[in-house]
């Protein structure tokens, strides 16, 4: 099992040793294969591997004819589409450093880290992009050119420092003759440690640090995880996460690139899908919300569905439920049960993985958050691989990951190839890898804090070892564990994990570092609650007043109780019990800086935003006046005002061992 | 006003062309209403020409007589150089002229991409016999017209309701899907008959957006009737303005915006 030496690792350094370099190796192996598909007009255009060869070549000759020297650093800003894509590729072949941002980052957060890494080239997707960036220029003294990919309303734009997408290509088609030389020059300098990609990591604290990997983290990393998984060249993904995420660039640039399988962006963000039941994907990567909302969906159309289909559905799934994790496990289950499951996914479980988009998925993966066991093991009885992994972009994504057959929803699996995993005193979980990242760029501090001599890399995380499977448990983020005011351990995030199962619950922050007691703030799930409203006819005008009924109350302090019970079986935590909480009238928002862009609490943000509410919850008040400031989408600010009802919920005793000390 | 070939260069740097249609003293009258008074204007090539008025102003009635459904009783329309005949609807698609509706008249029952290609008919050539077969030209003819559909679907934004079907849509999208079937003519000319009616904001800015893109990108001319003043003036090159069937102002938003006579239509001050 896991850790081969790191050392060993190194001495398969042989082969392509950069991203161009696979490309190359690609277009020559796997010549006519599909390498990048897009749905456009309806239709899904696809280039095979040659041809994104050709077509990221021409991009970066006609870089080269822009002027881009070794070195600088390019930002890439939009949707999931091939040509983005192409675009890190071919700066990294002028040896240039790729840094893509995410595309729904406001102007100035890009303003930010494109002053921090001074780049002086931007690729972008479309007008709304191009907005943003000349909103900021003034501010960004080494920025120079744009480049845009969708011409839409930019024609009356000042085209001085503008150049569309498909005119660089043209530019570097025609001056081919000037600079193949230099371009290939250019190329065979890259080596395992010339810099691949920069991502910046979302922060849940402070500013975003810019994470240098370089081809041997790419490339290692790439090599390994196929490997884990048997990914083959003839696999398929789509690409819909946003790619300035170290996932989707592993998944859609280095192991696509390391295998040669196909990515496959979609046509719109809404219409994924459709996209993905078109596609069918063989290797699937979705955050636990994905399958939340996606389970959620399910369950609300089979409460609409006719007698016959919803009995249909419940005698199945139980059986489902029953034997099919055993199934996909490969544990022996008996003729009769296998023959009805074989029954069952004639009727049910088939069509609804074909509605899914998930016939074909052979490896699936989920991360970044605890995933509900009732939602893991509903995938899992369809007979879907669902599987989980831990990772962080400073690892090049892969520390621990469950193997075929080792599957459990509480675990994030045992060390993958060449990881090597140790745990600290205060419980906080460092590794070493070939994946572990080159520095934080222009920030020496935060790299000596984070990374030692040695190579081991905090994770910020706090778990355990399992001693009998080697599994790794991550209980919360290490800087989050802290102490309640009789000594006990207060580990928020376990609590709010526990309440985020429920359906109806889309987000808790729980708190009481210090104190005597545990509170929390809940956000209602607006899909779950609302329909729940919709077949019991309660009547509703905004989020704030659903937030606010009386009978949502009662079922979220049902929710709360039920918790409270199960946080007391355990005997380290059982003093996170929730003594009061409020339902916000809000739903916590990352443009209002309560979530960092990857969905995450901010708790510090939060804790001073509504320093009243908490006050409150603290002072045994009924209830309290609250005024909030939003951020629109576009940028103007509001408020709302409310007065939250604060609810007492019931306490288990603490058990006996705690109540002893 | 303007000199009837010459070209000009608008505030932010557009080429209006020549006037392609002319109104030359149109009176409307059903019974003894009369609807529309004496009026006249013209639209020039390439601009976005906005007429506007209070409720029960005229203005439904004078995009009727421009697009050929209604027959003035006095005074003469003029299309691309020609005094226009006594037309059929279809001729006047035919002509290049193509249209949305205040009150939606899409086909509710089928998909948002078979309404669009309805848009598509006066390019069809092959006949019911060949359609029905798909063989050969008509399959050919199908699926040039395919794309046209779906890069108009693609500029819109619909691609995620493409196989839905229209009933099922909310109003603002089938407002959206309505554009879509009339920018499928690729007409020369286009009719706008309050396209941001009963929408709120969000959606007014949207529809804003799609009408300066599909000017600015495909070149063509729209005429438009709204009476959400704000949203005109920031739209449109030039403004007609209607009251009680006569015209009281004609010009740049801002020579509008600044006419005594409009002030006072807006705000209500007595006729007597």
């Amino acid at each position: 099992m896991g850790g081969r030496p790191l050392a060993q690792t190194l001495a398969r350094a042989e082969g392509p040793q950069s991203v161009p370099a696979l490309l190359h190796r690609n277009a020559k192996q796997f010549t006519d294969a599909p390498a990048y598909r897009e749905k456009e007009y309806g239709i899904w255009q696809s280039w095979s591997w040659s041809q994104t060869r050709d077509e990221v070549e021409a991009l970066a000759l006609g870089l080269l004819e822009q002027g881009v020297n070794e070195g600088d650093f390019i930002a890439i800003i939009g949707r999931n589409r091939p040509y983005l894509y192409w675009a890190m590729v071919s700066a990294q072949m002028v040896g240039a450093v790729p840094v893509p941002l995410y595309q729904d980052a406001n102007a100035e957060e890009m303003a930010y880290v494109m002053n921090h890494c001074g780049a002086r080239f931007a690729i972008v997707g479309d007008q709304e992009q191009v907005d943003k960036i000349i909103e900021v220029q003034e501010g960004l003294p080494n920025f120079e050119q744009m480049i845009y990919l969708d011409p839409r309303g930019l024609r009356k734009y000042d085209h001085t420092a503008l150049t569309q997408y498909a005119n660089v290509q043209e530019l570097g088609r025609q001056h081919r003759e000037k600079h193949i030389t230099e371009l290939e020059a250019r190329q065979a300098k890259l080596d395992y440690d010339s810099t691949g990609v920069m991502l910046y990591t979302s922060g849940t604290t402070g500013k975003p640090k810019g994470v240098v990997l370089s081809n041997r983290n790419i490339i290692e990393t790439a090599k390994s995880s196929s490997d884990f998984d048997g990914l083959r060249q003839t696999d398929d993904i789509l690409a819909y996460l946003p790619m300035a995420w170290v996932g989707d660039f592993i998944f859609s640039v280095g192991q696509a690139m390391w295998t040669g399988f196909c990515t496959n962006c979609p046509e719109s963000a809404d219409t994924m899908h459709v996209d993905l039941r078109e596609i069918g994907p063989t290797y699937y990567f979705a955050p636990p919300r994905v399958f939340e909302t996606q389970l959620t969906n399910v369950m609300i159309r089979m409460e609409d569905a006719g007698r016959f289909k919803k009995g249909l559905f419940d005698h199945f799934m139980a059986h489902a439920r029953k034997v099919g994790p055993d199934l996909l496990d490969g544990k022996t289950v008996s003729f009769g049960d296998r023959l009805r499951y074989k029954l069952g996914d004639l009727c049910v479980y088939g069509p609804l993985k074909n509605t899914l988009g998930f016939s074909r998925v052979r490896v699936g993966y989920t991360a970044g958050e605890a995933i509900g066991p009732e939602i893991f093991d509903f995938y899992r009885s369809l007979g879907i691989n669902l599987k989980q992994l831990y990772g962080q972009t400073e690892a090049t994504v892969f520390i621990t990951a469950q193997p075929d057959g080792e599957v459990r929803s509480d675990t994030v699996g045992v060390t993958c190839p060449g990881v090597e995993l140790k745990i600290a005193d205060n419980g906080e979980v460092f590794y070493r890898s070939p994946g572990v990242f080159v520095e934080y760029y222009k920030n020496a501090e935060s790299t000596a804090d984070t990374k030692n001599p040695e190579g081991w890399v905090a994770t910020g995380d706090a778990g355990f070892i399992e001693e009998d499977t080697g599994h790794l448990r991550i209980i919360d983020r290490a800087k989050d564990v802290g102490q309640m005011a009789n000594g006990s351990l207060f580990a928020p995030k376990y609590v709010e994990n526990k309440l985020k199962f429920f359906p109806n619950v889309l987000e808790a922050v729980v708190f009481g570092n210090g104190r005597d007691a545990c509170t929390a703030f809940i956000n209602i799930d607006l899909t779950a609650v609302g329909n729940w409203a919709e077949r019991n006819n309660i009547g509703y005008a905004s989020y704030q007043e659903l937030a606010g009924h009386p009978q949502v109350l009662a079922t979220i302090q049902s929710h709360v109780e039920e918790v409270n019970a199960s946080v007391a079986q355990d005997e380290m935590l059982s003093g996170c019990q929730i003594h009061r909480f409020v339902v916000l009238h809000k739903e916590l928002d990352a443009d209002d800086g309560e979530l960092t862009r990857t969905r995450k609490v901010r708790r510090r943000i939060i804790e001073e935003k509504y320093a009243e509410v908490i006050a409150a919850l603290y002072d045994g008040s009924a209830q309290v006046s609250t005024e909030t400031e939003v951020t629109y989408e576009d940028g103007r600010k509001g408020s709302i005002k409310a007065t939250l009802e604060v609810r007492d919920a019931k306490v288990m005793p603490v058990s006996q061992k705690m109540a002893a000390e | 006003m303007f000199d009837q070939v010459e070209n000009y260069v608008t505030a932010d740097g557009r080429t209006i062309g020549p006037v392609v249609m002319e109104m030359k003293n149109i009176t409307l009258r059903f019974g003894g209403v009369e609807a529309i008074k004496d009026i006249s204007f013209d639209i020039r090539e390439g601009e976005i020409r906005a007429i506007i008025g209070p409720n029960g102003a005229g203005k439904s009635s004078m995009l009727n007589v421009i697009s050929g459904f209604y027959v003035p009783q006095e005074g003469e329309v003029w299309y691309k150089g020609a005094r226009r005949a006594l037309m059929k609807p279809f001729q006047v698609a035919q002509q290049g002229i193509a249209r949305t509706f205040q009150n939606i008249a899409l086909f509710e029952g089928m998909s948002v991409l078979d309404n669009v290609m309805t848009g598509r008919l006066t390019h069809m050539k092959t006949g019911l016999f060949a359609q029905s077969l798909w063989k050969g030209k008509a399959e050919k003819e199908e699926i040039e017209n395919r794309e046209v559909a779906e890069k108009i679907i693609d500029f819109l934004e619909i691609q995620a309701i493409r196989k839905t079907p229209v009933a099922r849509l909310p109003y603002g999208l089938k407002k959206r899907v309505e554009l879509a079937r009339a920018l499928a003519a690729e007409p020369s000319l286009l009719l706008l008959d309050e396209p941001m009616a009963g929408m709120n904001v969000e959606e007014k800015e949207d529809m804003s957006r799609f009408i300066l893109d599909v000017n600015d990108e495909f070149g063509t001319t729209i005429a438009l009737i709204e009476h959400d003043m704000g949203v005109v003036m920031d739209l449109s090159d030039r403004v007609v303005v209607m009251d009680y069937g006569r015209r009281i102002g004609d010009g740049t938003p801002d020579e509008v915006r600044n006419n005594q006579e409009v002030i006072d239509a807006y705000l209500g001050v007595a006729h007597d």
